[in-house]
């Protein structure tokens, strides 16, 4: 019987009801007294020296209340990059400053240079078109590719960096000789060269922001589509406009949808601070879509070269990489940390390799700036990896599966530290890999693909195995790795004195569904009803702090915190019980709610502890504050490490380049579930996301660095009939050795696991079919590249 | 500044607008009914439909002053009088067909356009029908089942094959 309350629960999701019937309430719903509007003047050009402003004609127009160019800002902080990474020399990245608005040269189109605030859109709007018209920027060259961009000295995205290079990065520096020697001894070698597709995020709720200033304290509010509030409060309050934290609020209210987008602090959302406090009235903005295209942290765009070296029985020996990360214009917050450490140490995958060494140099261009989108860095590697052992399996005619399963960590292994410095706790790829090939009937393989033949298509399937680190931690490792925070997270239990419970919660849901899943976990653990517990989420004036949600840490790390918190709340109780039931508060035990004295019939319920710590007449005062409510912070000793196996089965039509997905087939571990019907979710929502990388997206900047994908005209999202419907199995479960929940975190999974296994379906599909020159397409995999790779 | 009347919901209101206030913009800023949503410049994302006399709009796309005297519905109108959850609001909830909600009022109404037209649609009339309606979390999944449940077909075991 599927359980149907607390923990594992398919517990159908509170939070829906509000956005089933309209009462949401995303930022740009938000109406506030006096309120005037923000515009951003952007730039056309991709690269240009501003050479006059002149404010005075948009400044008079009907209606504008103040305009602002980068010179407002010049001497206030910059937005800094979250991560100090440094080069394979020893020397420290190359920081350039990030200005609220840029000043002296834009660098990508889209780059805001000025802002117009006025009482109403419509005149905003018409200010900032006049202040464009009034500006003169000197065009220079677009830095748009990035071979082209590394080492030119006369050709600068930021003058002061001579060779357009943020950083070249080698993990490990050490391994490196013994990985080329590897590499050079070995029987056969397979060598890939691949792209990584730029992509758009594109959260169906476009960025906006509500600045507000109280005169009367000096206290500052920020309302704001934010994955991270807390994150927000700090660079904005602290690095870019110098307020003390703790007179700003940030408060992340409804976010429809983040994918990484949303982690990051941008310049718009200081400008309606400091516009807020010149004006001393509220200044709101929101993005429009070209706006989002223009202005939002893009995502991947990688051009990779893999080596695998291996004997002729298909046994690794080394991976080799070395790759080009773009970075685009400025350093996004996460923006140096995504190819580094979210990329380079996954490169051993889920194999038992010996040697691997992963060199990335990072690249400025005259494009919007790139970070972290669902799976940051992971997509990457499990693409490169995933793409590359599929290419050996042909040149050695040997079976994928096979050599998956020879190559796999054993689960005797664990723990296992990887060659690039990762310690998988537990895992078992060899199960999840038999459950997706049980799920996807393998051996009717032959069999179907005979009757696509028969309609003339071709036919084919595609593995990828995968596996990624979530939970980034503990602190004290990416400190010396260079973060500049923590990340640990942070949650408050307050049990009412009438017994329901308000838990407030680092961990920011835009999706996710944490309003559902934590009461399940609190219900689980208290044996109270869901329906008493509420979270509160997405304001940092609610909330004792959080690094929000990103990297399937929300579970992983903030649900540990509550736990933890819980279990505090707990210890509390059998001492107020033991008080109350005149018994040692070792005989105390809490179970189903009940504090009971073990071995005897005397016991107190959960309400009348919570009742008994507001109300204190029959209470350990001289030993016990009153008061139930309890904080934790936790810092996880590891990451974890979900791991899972897909198959993508999939139609080619060689006459078009079409290609049709006609199953999709995950086997994932993701160790513990709180709430399966939620994890699937998760799961298709990835998998829609990654076959939209493989088949559909790409974003195109052309050579003067123009974005010709602007919009969902040019953008090809993927629609419903893109898709088929997807089959998902969790029961494949390993649970994370070092949280006590168990849980390892599935937010990010399908976005991982599946570009490769659709590639790898579309190549295997051509090679059935006689097209045996294909050994690889690029993402997207559209009708054209596959018409012409066969065609070619 | 031209007055228009309209039903909104049922409710006859009236508002001042500029020729180029859209009718989402009349919905949103004018009558507080901020369920529809404005996802793209361009007409694509499907965020912001509702009803107009029936028929499925994208309200970004359409001047409030070209539907004065007409019959709109929004989001806030899908629910049944007693407040609860109408079938297909209730078939999106039981069936997960939504995440951060904000393409979600737009899926719901475009859904029910569709099964006025079409009270049994197969999988493959659903994903068609909804092609003008952009989710970015769901991957659609649990939408098309949805909408497969709201008209009363086995939505588990259709997924299932």
């Amino acid at each position: 019987m599927p359980k149907d309350h607390g923990i594992g629960a398919s517990t159908k999701r509170r939070e829906d009801v509000r956005f089933l019937t309209g009462k949401g309430v995303y930022t740009d719903d938000m109406r506030v007294y006096g309120q005037t509007y923000a515009v951003f003047v952007r730039s056309q050009v991709a690269h240009g020296r501003i050479k006059s402003i002149n404010t005075g004609n948009a400044a008079a127009m009907p209606g504008v209340l103040a305009v602002f160019t980068g010179e407002d800002f010049k001497d206030v902080g910059g937005n800094p990059a979250g991560w100090l990474i440094k080069s394979r020399n020893g020397e420290a990245m190359r920081e350039p400053k990030r200005p609220v608005l840029a000043h002296s040269k834009v660098r990508h189109v889209g780059d805001a240079y000025a802002a117009v605030i006025a009482e109403t859109y419509a005149q905003a709007k018409d200010a900032a078109q006049q202040l464009a018209d009034d500006t003169e920027i000197e065009e220079l060259p677009a830095i748009v590719d990035m071979a082209a961009a590394l080492g030119n000295t006369s050709n600068r995205v930021h003058d002061e960096i001579p060779d357009n290079q943020c950083y070249d990065w080698g993990w490990i520096e050490d391994n490196r000789a013994a990985v080329d020697a590897a590499i050079k001894a070995a029987p056969h070698v397979t060598t890939l060269e691949l792209v990584n597709n730029r992509l758009v995020p594109n959260a169906m709720e476009p960025r906006a922001s509500i600045g507000e200033y109280f005169p009367g304290t000096g206290d500052y509010k920020l309302t704001t589509t934010s994955q991270n509030p807390h994150l927000t409060r700090l660079l904005v309050a602290a690095f870019v406009l110098g307020i003390p934290e703790n007179k700003l609020t940030v408060v992340a209210p409804d976010v429809g949808g983040g994918f990484g987008s949303k982690i990051y602090h941008y310049g718009e959302e200081a400008l309606v601070l400091a516009a807020a406090k010149k004006l001393c009235r509220p200044v709101r903005w929101t993005a429009e879509r070209s706006e989002s295209f223009l202005s939002d942290a893009h995502g991947r765009d990688h051009v990779t070269k893999i080596e695998l070296a291996s004997d002729l029985e298909g046994n690794f020996i080394a991976f080799r990489t070395e790759t080009m990360a773009n970075v685009g214009a400025y350093l996004s917050n996460f923006a140096t940390v995504t190819p580094t450490f979210l990329h380079g140490t996954l490169m051993a995958g889920p194999y038992k390799v010996p040697h691997v060494y992963v060199n990335v140099k990072t690249v400025f261009t005259n494009t919007a700036p790139v970070d972290a989108y669902r799976g940051a860095g992971r997509p990457e590697a499990t693409y490169s990896l995933e793409r590359v052992v599929d290419k050996m399996c042909r040149e050695l005619n040997l079976d994928p599966f096979e050599v998956r399963r020879k190559n796999f960590i054993t689960t005797d292994m664990f723990p296992y530290t990887t060659p690039v410095a990762l310690a998988y706790d537990t895992g078992n790829y060899h199960a999840t890999l038999d459950k997706v090939m049980e799920m996807a009937d393998v051996a009717g393989f032959e069999k179907r693909r005979a009757e696509s033949a028969k309609r003339g298509k071709l036919r084919g399937m595609g593995l990828s195995t995968w596996i990624e680190a979530c939970g980034i931690a503990p602190s004290h490792l990416v400190g010396i790795l260079g973060a500049r925070v923590g990340l640990y997270d942070a949650a408050t239990v307050r049990v009412n004195a009438t017994g329901n419970i308000s838990v407030m919660v680092g961990a920011h849901s835009h999706g996710q569904g944490h309003e559902t899943v934590f009461p399940q976990i609190v219900a689980s653990k208290l044996g109270v009803p869901e329906s008493s517990v509420e979270i509160v989420h997405g304001d940092t004036s609610k909330i004792p702090f959080g690094m929000g949600s990103y990297g399937s840490r929300s579970l992983a790390v903030c649900g540990v915190a509550m736990d933890k918190a819980l279990d505090k709340i707990v210890a509390k109780g059998k001492k107020i019980a033991a008080h109350m039931l005149e018994a040692s508060e070792d005989d105390i035990t809490f179970e189903d709610g009940r504090f009971s004295v073990a071995g005897t019939d005397k016991a107190k319920t959960f309400g009348e502890i919570a009742f008994s710590a507001y109300v204190p007449h029959n209470y350990p005062l001289e030993t016990l504050e009153p008061g139930l409510e309890e904080t934790a912070f936790y810092d996880p000793a590891n990451f974890t490490y979900p791991a899972g196996a897909y198959i993508c089965e999939a139609e080619v039509d060689a006459e078009t380049g079409k290609v049709d997905i006609l199953a999709f087939y995950c086997a994932d571990d993701f160790g513990n579930i709180m709430n399966p019907m939620i994890v699937e979710g998760q799961v298709h929502g990835g998998v829609g996301q990654g076959i939209g990388q493989a088949l559909v997206e790409n974003t195109y900047y052309d050579s003067n660095g123009q974005l010709l994908t602007g919009s969902y005209m040019d953008y090809a999202m993927p629609r419903a009939t893109d898709v088929p419907f997807y089959t998902v199995d969790y029961s494949c479960q390993t649970p994370c050795t070092h949280n006590p929940l168990g849980v390892k975190g599935c937010g990010e999974a399908g976005a991982i696991g599946s570009p490769p296994a659709v590639v790898n379906a579309v190549i295997d599909a051509l090679q059935r079919g006689g097209h045996t020159h294909v050994t690889h397409i690029d993402m997207p995999v559209s009708p054209s590249r596959v018409w012409s790779a066969i065609n070619g | 500044m031209t007055k228009v009347a309209m039903t909104v919901n049922g409710k006859a209101v009236s508002g001042e607008v500029e020729g180029r206030t859209l009718l989402s913009a009349f919905l949103r800023e004018g009558q507080g009914l901020t369920g529809t949503h404005v996802g793209c410049d361009t007409s694509q994302c499907g965020a912001c439909v509702v009803h107009v006399d029936g028929k499925a709009v994208k309200s970004c796309t359409v001047f409030a002053a070209d539907v004065a005297g007409s019959s709109v519905k929004t989001i806030e109108g899908m629910a049944n009088a007693d407040g609860s959850l109408g079938v297909i609001q209730q078939a999106f909830q039981d069936h997960h067909g939504l995440q951060c909600g904000f393409c979600t009022p737009g899926m719901v109404m475009s859904s029910a356009a569709l099964l006025a037209e079409n009270p049994k649609p197969s999988e493959q009339e659903i994903r068609e029908y909804l092609e003008g309606n952009i989710c970015r979390c769901t991957g659609y999944h649990n939408i098309v089942k949805a909408v497969l449940a709201a008209s009363g077909q086995d939505a588990n075991a259709i997924a299932a094959e």
